[in-house]
């Protein structure tokens, strides 16, 4: 093989470049040593969680009117687009008209399968009442496959965004 | 009371209950510190969530005890293809000779109580065979490698296997030789002559070019980092290939036995044993001049690890071969030849 890069008498001792090596790694073992454990890169997890930018898309949420009821109005929109087809919605009629909120449906079921998700955020753009929203919840475990299957009674409990 | 019970045959049992239990807990306490090193070299923060009684951190300490009981209850699985006693006995042979070793190495300043002289080394320290002992039994340990990888009957093994049978026979002479520069201008094989007669003036300084030599053969015959080709687990796996749970550790405990062995050994041939300015006029305080010097020694193992890549295998060759050879020799001529002329 053809060397590109003549070494001179000096770089071919090898060792002045050794010793400034180590120079550079023990600069690093004090720096890290000498660095407060919440100022270093790593994030120690269950003490300490990251702060996520609002535009980050964790655990859904289903937005409630200031009556309590849902803002769902059971349009499907987001069913439709949703590409990992993860929403089930059965709506059921509203038979009280509200000239307030003019509404005729509601979803009687509404479920993410959470295993099915892929937090794409085409639910939330599709929504015209804003009823579905990504929230900031990331801390998403469940212990068995019916439990990852998230209904609106859950759905609407969900913690909103630290910026709300 | 005490005076009564210090007899030499209880200072002996002391001393080799002492001895085996301070280097099993160094190797423990090293592997931690070689990770929580590495880590912070690394910009890491390294292990530290094991806690004691589920409480006390204390910075990840007892990871250790957490690791070797993760290897004791650990499936003990032989494969069918490997010779069974071989491939049983090798970890053991790659640990013993570097606990061995360590006999031979005086730590601290020999005392004198009721005209009765006691010496802190396992072996008595005026053994005229010292440094021969050392030589011998340390470079035992590659045989456990060996035997490890040739019963293991697998190809990336012997490779590891193979691999540390050539470096340890190419740097052994290197090694040996530098070795031969500290005993011309000490005239003895004892040990105890090596320190004394670095009384004032530590032989790194005269001999820099042997201390250097040594010091670099010493990684080689540990198998540590710019020359960890036995090992090399990015591209073979290894000569413990084969290998799990504590027969695994052992080996692993057997590479830190060898680091501390091998430091021991350059700090009594260059770096003046348990010789220091002040400090060795009291007989712990010469202990603590010995592991102060031995854990500085330590420390560099792990700092040159985490700062030097993998040497390619010719380059290692060439190294051994080419340059720290005649450098050793180089080394034993001068220091032979400053011998004669100051008669």
């Amino acid at each position: 093989m053809k060397k590109e890069v003549k070494l001179s008498f000096w770089d071919r001792l090898y060792l002045p470049a050794i010793i400034v090596g180590m120079g550079i790694t023990i600069k690093h073992f004090f720096k890290t040593l000498f660095t407060r454990p919440s100022n270093r890169y790593t994030v120690e997890f269950p003490e300490r969680k990251k702060d996520l930018p609002e535009w980050y898309r964790g655990l859904h949420r289903l937005n409630t009117r200031e009556d309590g009821s849902i803002k769902c109005v059971a349009c499907y929109c987001c069913a439709t687009a949703c590409p990992a087809d993860a929403i089930f919605i059965e709506a059921e009629d509203i038979d009280d008209l509200d000239e307030g909120y003019p509404r005729e449906k509601r979803p009687k079921q509404f479920i993410i399968d959470l295993h099915r998700c892929i937090f794409c955020g085409y639910c939330e753009e599709a929504c015209p009442e804003d009823a579905i929203i990504l929230t900031n919840e990331y801390e998403i475990t469940q212990l068995s496959r019916e439990e990852g299957l998230i209904t609106m009674e859950e759905l609407v409990k969900t913690p909103k965004k630290k910026m709300d | 009371m005490m005076a009564k019970l210090l007899t030499p045959e209880v200072f002996m049992i002391v001393k080799v209950v002492a001895v085996f239990i301070i280097v099993l807990t160094m190797v423990a306490i090293g592997t931690w510190v070689e990770r929580r090193g590495a880590a912070f070299i690394q910009d890491r923060v390294g292990p530290n969530r094991v806690a004691l009684f589920g409480k006390f951190r204390i910075m990840g300490l007892t990871q250790p005890v957490a690791d070797g009981i993760k290897f004791f209850f650990k499936e003990d699985v032989i494969p069918d293809n490997v010779d069974r006693i071989l491939f049983v006995i090798a970890p053991i042979i790659a640990f013993i000779p570097a606990t061995m070793t360590f006999a031979a190495i005086p730590f601290g300043r020999p005392f004198d109580v009721n005209g009765v002289n006691y010496f802190l080394s396992i072996l008595p320290p005026a053994t005229n065979i010292g440094v021969l002992y050392i030589l011998a039994i340390g470079s035992m340990g590659v045989y456990g490698i060996i035997i490890g990888s040739w019963a293991s009957n697998n190809k990336w093994s012997i490779l590891g296997g193979m691999r540390a049978s050539a470096q340890v026979i190419s740097y052994e002479l290197a090694m040996t030789m530098a070795v031969v520069g500290v005993v011309l201008s000490t005239g003895s094989l004892q040990l105890d002559e090596v320190i004394s007669a670095q009384t004032g003036l530590w032989n790194v300084v005269p001999q820099f070019l042997g201390a250097l030599v040594f010091f670099v053969a010493m990684f080689a015959e540990t198998n540590r980092l710019p020359f960890d080709l036995a090992e090399g687990e990015s591209e073979i796996i290894g000569y413990h290939t084969e290998y799990g749970s504590m027969k695994f550790s052992m080996f692993a405990l057997a590479e830190y036995a060898n680091m501390i062995t091998a430091a021991a050994l350059f700090v009594t041939l260059y770096l003046g044993g348990w010789h220091f300015p002040w400090l060795d006029q009291w007989i712990w305080g010469s202990i603590l001049a010995f592991l102060m010097k031995l854990i500085f020694i330590l420390w560099i193992f792990v700092w040159v690890r985490w700062t030097l890549p993998r040497f390619r295998y010719d380059q290692l060759m060439r190294l051994g071969w080419k340059v720290m050879i005649p450098l050793s020799l180089v080394n034993m001529v001068v220091v032979a030849i400053f011998l004669a002329y100051r008669g």
